[in-house]
Formats: structure tokens, sequence, C-alpha cells
């Protein structure tokens, strides 16, 4: 049974075709997160959910029921917005049972159930106080209890932690994550975040230019990414890039690189690229699938590069390594003490069990 | 310690002036109490006299007696009526042009150019038409007329003011299960609440002091002080303390209507002069 299932939707603004054809099914329960840049129509697609705008073709099902007509308050949504939308001349209590109060609900539930969101947000103590009195964390709390108190079939959030410092916002995303796990309900949030994509989603689904570009379980998308748009977006440092070309080696498939290194693909690897010798292709290497070569590791798949390191960034327990690789600059995650000043030159090991081969046409990933 | 006493210098400075220019601006009106309650021989004695020898009520009872008052309370009916009427129709359409763009982007500036007409163009046509519907002298011709006058200013100025609201504001308020209709009295009204009470004092006192309108289209039934007083400046003479104790009674409504919602006019200014 889903919750909510999109077909073939489109919306535009005047001459901006902002979403263009989503099919989107959810299940019942599930964290879903519409992750993409600006302006690739993430909130767009919940702001069509919600019905505070209206879809210029395809059908919106909430709970098996199609939508497209429904006023917002009749499609048993709730939503938390950017900016909280709080009321400024109400005080927390009100706030949260506003909506509440607009379904005619007896005082005394009223009551109980405001009491109960607030005491799950730690918000218990706020009740009688005025938003303008309350800090931006304590701001968004209230803002999601005026959604949990609602019982809707279907939570909304639209950049909820956007407007939180970064330490606010690690917070909430625990919390908000618990929150789910607290009430099983389905929820869709829409972040430019790809680390809050990755670290609460059950399942991402990743926009572009106001299509579906790739969707799935957030360890998916990172490990098998279907177009190099993906592979680039999730991650941080982003994935390298390196423009080479596939020649037959001794036995196996080798990248060869533009400074003339070859690197030898596993054997495992080299099924799927038959018939693809000659051919330009892009290399990506996830920076922390590069390390120090060690003596003696004879691990399969590693291939040793000797690199010169440009750029030194420590951070704590890793140090980003910059150097060049081919014609691009690339950066390796390297434990904190494998290279210490720029210049030096150390032998990178590159782990190729775990590159991704793009085809430069295309941009889809082949291997 | 010397930067203390200059400061001192500098506020008392301040303080003597402001009372100085307040002083000067009361004079006018104080001196319009005075003379509604002077005899005639005090009003026009020389060197003129700061303060009557004794308080005359009198031209007060002259007008209660003569029904002359009642001028007052039919300014009140169509100036309150209308400035009603006025505020709840122009909000919907400020509302309407400020959220779904009704009329494109040049509706609302064609709707304060209305405003602009100059009152004395439109007024014999309007005579015309109102001889034809039987509106001449009636409250409902003056109230329509002056409701319809002050649209324009009306939508003009909480359309700004609606555009102020965070429009977030008024979409939780849907989502969480309300209509538009409901969501316009929890959100829009009272995030305006300000700006809704400064337009509704002006568009109370244009109505108020409005003369021309009110001139050409009463007679006798519902004539507004502001005609009333002009009775009284007659071929031969004019009756002074008539005219003070008329005065008198036109400006102290609008003394207690502000003097009530002060706080709120001084926001509307500076609310108004952020967005129009």
């Amino acid at each position: 049974m889903s919750d909510l299932k999109i077909t073939a939707l489109h919306k535009y603004y005047g001459e901006v075709h902002a979403v263009k054809g989503v099919d989107l099914e959810i299940p019942a329960g599930e964290f879903t997160v519409l992750v993409g840049q600006s302006g690739c129509g993430k909130s767009t697609l919940l702001r069509t959910i919600a019905g505070l705008e209206t879809a210029d073709a395809g059908t919106i099902e909430i709970g098996g029921e199609v939508v497209n007509d429904h006023a917002p308050r009749d499609r048993d949504i709730a939503m938390v917005f950017q900016n909280y939308a709080l009321y400024p001349y109400m005080k927390v209590y009100e706030n949260i049972a506003f909506g509440l109060r607009a379904r005619r609900t007896p005082r005394a539930e009223i009551d109980a159930k405001v009491r109960k969101a607030a005491q799950m947000l730690a918000i218990d103590h706020l009740l009688e106080r005025y938003p303008r009195q309350l800090s931006g964390g304590q701001l968004q709390r209230v803002a999601i209890g005026r959604a949990v108190v609602r019982n809707a079939r279907l939570y909304l959030f639209d950049e909820p932690l956007s407007n939180l410092d970064a330490q606010l916002r690690d917070e909430m995303r625990g919390e908000i994550k618990r929150l789910h796990q607290d009430l099983g309900k389905t929820m869709i949030y829409v972040t430019h975040d790809q680390i809050e994509a990755m670290t609460m989603a059950d399942r991402i689904v990743l926009l572009r230019e106001g299509r579906i570009e790739q969707q799935g379980a957030p360890l998916d998308l990172y490990e098998r990414p279907a177009t190099r748009y993906v592979a680039g977006f999730l991650g941080s440092p982003t994935m390298n890039f390196i423009d080479a070309s596939l020649e037959r080696g001794n036995d196996a498939l080798n990248v060869r690189l533009c400074d003339g290194t070859s690197l030898a693909l596993p054997m495992a690897r080299t099924a799927k690229l038959a018939g693809r010798e000659g051919q330009r292709v892009v290399l990506g290497v996830r920076p922390e699938h590069m390390s120090r070569a060690l003596a003696g590791d004879t691990r399969s798949g590693l291939v040793r590069y000797e690199a010169r390191i440009d750029l030194v960034q420590p951070t704590g327990a890793r140090t980003y390594a910059t150097f060049r690789m081919g014609d691009t600059e690339a950066v390796a995650e390297l434990l904190a003490h494998d290279v210490s000043q720029p210049g030096e030159r150390i032998g990178l090991a590159i782990d190729m069990n775990r590159v991704i081969l793009i085809d430069p046409g295309s941009d889809a990933v082949i291997g | 310690m010397k930067a203390a006493h200059r400061n001192r210098l500098k506020l008392a400075v301040r303080l003597a002036a402001a009372t100085l220019i307040t002083l000067l601006f009361l004079f006018p009106i104080y001196w319009l109490f005075m003379i509604s309650f002077k005899t005639p021989d005090e009003i026009f004695s020389y060197p003129p006299k700061w303060w009557p020898a004794q308080l005359q009520f009198s031209s007060y009872a002259v007008l209660f007696r003569d029904g002359d008052a009642t001028t007052v309370l039919n300014s009140l009916i169509v100036a309150g009526t209308s400035t009603v009427l006025a505020m709840f129709i122009g909000t919907l359409c400020a509302y309407s042009i400020a959220r779904f763009r009704t009329g494109g982007d040049n509706l609302a500036n064609w709707i304060i150019s209305q405003r602009m007409v100059p009152p004395i163009a439109v007024v014999f046509p309007i005579f015309l038409l109102y001889v034809w519907l039987g509106l001449v002298d009636t409250f409902p011709g003056l109230i329509l007329l002056y409701t319809a006058f002050n649209l324009p200013y009306v939508i003009w100025m909480m359309r700004g003011y609606i555009l102020d609201i965070p429009i977030a504001l008024e979409e939780a308020a849907l989502v969480d299960g309300y209509t538009r209709w409901q969501m316009l009295w929890k959100v829009v009204f009272p995030m305006s609440r300000a700006g809704l009470f400064a337009t509704a004092i002006f568009t109370f006192v244009f109505a108020w002091n409005e003369f021309l309108f009110a001139l050409v289209l009463t007679r006798t039934e519902v004539t507004t002080y502001t005609v009333q007083v002009t009775h009284y400046f007659g071929g031969q003479s004019n009756f002074w303390s008539k005219i003070s104790a008329m005065s008198v009674l036109g400006t102290l409504p609008i003394f207690i209507i502000v003097g009530f919602m002060q706080r709120y006019l001084v926001r509307g200014f500076s609310l108004g002069a952020v967005k129009g």
C-alpha cells in the first residue's frame, strides 16, 4: 500500500517548465528525501503534492485517492515550512493547536495532544511564550510540533533546517529521524543538502532540472550512481572525474590517463566493458578510495599511482590531499599523517574495485 | 562629566524647541475652542481676550436645541458606514490583487490612479446620475459615494500590507485545515491589524472632512457637519460662536478616535513607508 503515487506530473510557471514528467511511488511509512540543487523542482514538487500549487498534467494520489482537485486542507497532509511559519500573535500552545482547532477537535483532546507533542519535542516549558521569545531551534521544534499533533497521512518538510546553524542542524536532523521512527508516518523531506539526504533518508529521490535523475536507498545511490551527475552530487569531498581511455592490457582492461599512466581494472569488471576498448571514458574515483600505498599490500584491485601533492588540508582524523591526476585536480582522503606538506611525492593506492567509468557522451555510468 | 553636561544641554534645547512648535500648532485649536465659549463682545474685543470671563455654553445649547448638532450624527453615520464598507470590500480586493495577481501587473496602479481624479470633475455628472436614481439627499447615496471614493486608497494601502505578510503563514493555515475565508480571519487580518487600523482612520477622516460632494448631493435630510458650518456664514454677518461651536463638535470625534488608535497610526505610517 502506498501513501503517495505521482504519475507523469508536470508543472509550469509561465514559460518555465519546473517539473517535467515525474513518476514517483512512496510506500507507507517511508522517509523519502527529495534532493537536488536549487531550481531542480524539488520544492515545486512538494508544494504540488501539498496542493499549494496546481499540477498542469499528471495525477497525484494520496492514500489511493486522486487529489489533484482537492484543496490542501482536504489532502490529509501536514507540512513544516522553511521559515517556521509560526503566528507571531499566538502563544506557542495556540500555534501547535492551530490545526486541531480548524478540525473542531474537542478542547480536552487538543490539550492532551499539544502537551504530548510538546513533551516529545522538549518544548513543554515554552507553551506560554510567544514565538519572538524563542530561539531558532525552538521555533523549528514548535513548527514540527504543529505538524505532529495533526496525525496526518503524509508529512511534508520543506527545507526545515536550512535556517539553523550547523550544530543545531545536526541535532535536529537526528531528532526528525527519531520522530519518524517513533511515529512510523510517511514523510517527504526536501533539502539541497546531500548530507541531510544521506543521513535521514530511507530513500533518496535525486532531482535534476525537473526530472528524477535517480532514486533509491542512500548507499545504493552513493555506491552505484547511474549518472555522472548523481556520482558528483553525493559525497564530500566530491568524486574526482578524470578523462581517460580504455585500452587492452596484458590480460585485462586498462584505464589510460592522458599523462600516460595505465591503471589496471580488476578482471571482474571487464566483462561489462567488452567492446569498449579504445573508447574515451571518464574515470570516477571517490577521495576515500585512494590511500597511501603500503609496501607489500597485495590486496587485489589496488593500483599504485605516483602523486606530487600540491595542497594539504587536515581535518582531524583525515587529511585531504590535492594533486594533479591526468589533466585534472584530484583530491584524496588520506589518514591524518599520511602527508605533511605540499610538494611531497607519495605513492597512492587506488582501489579499482570501487571506481566507476562514465561514457563522456551520455554521462551514463557504464561500469 | 563634560560630555554628560553637554548631552543634558542638548536635550533641554530639543525639548524647548519641541514645546515651542507644539504650542504654535495647538494655538489655532485653542483659539477655536475659546471662541465657542466666549460672548460675542469677547470674540471681537481688542486686545484679544485669552480666556473668557465666564465659560459660555449658550452656543452649544442653541446648536442642540435647533437640531443643528444632529449633522454631526449624520457625518458619523455616513463616515462610519462608508469606512466599514470600504475597508471590507477594499481589503478583499487588495488580497485578490496581492495573492492571485488579479488584473496582472497594472490593475493596482490603475486603481490608485482613480484616486487622483479631482472630485470637482465628477461631482456634477454624479449629481445628475443621483437625481435620476433618486439618491440625492439620502444616506445610501452619500455612503455609496464615499465608499467608492475611498476604495482605491484602501486597496492600494492594504495591498502593500498584505504583500508584507509571509505567504508561508497563509499556506500553513490552508494545509492545517482552514478554508481561504477562515484563513483570512485567522491569519491575514490579525497579521495586518496595524495596517487595517491606520488605513481605516485615514478613510474615516477623509469621509468625515469631505465637503464638496456633501454640499452638492445633500439638501436637508442628511446634511453633514461640514456643510452645516457654512450655513453660519451669512450675507450680513457671520455667526462666529456657532461656527466655532460646530467646528468643535466636528473635531471632537476625530480627537477621540485618533487618541485611541494612536499606536496603530504611528506603526501604520512606518509600515506604509516600507512598501506601498
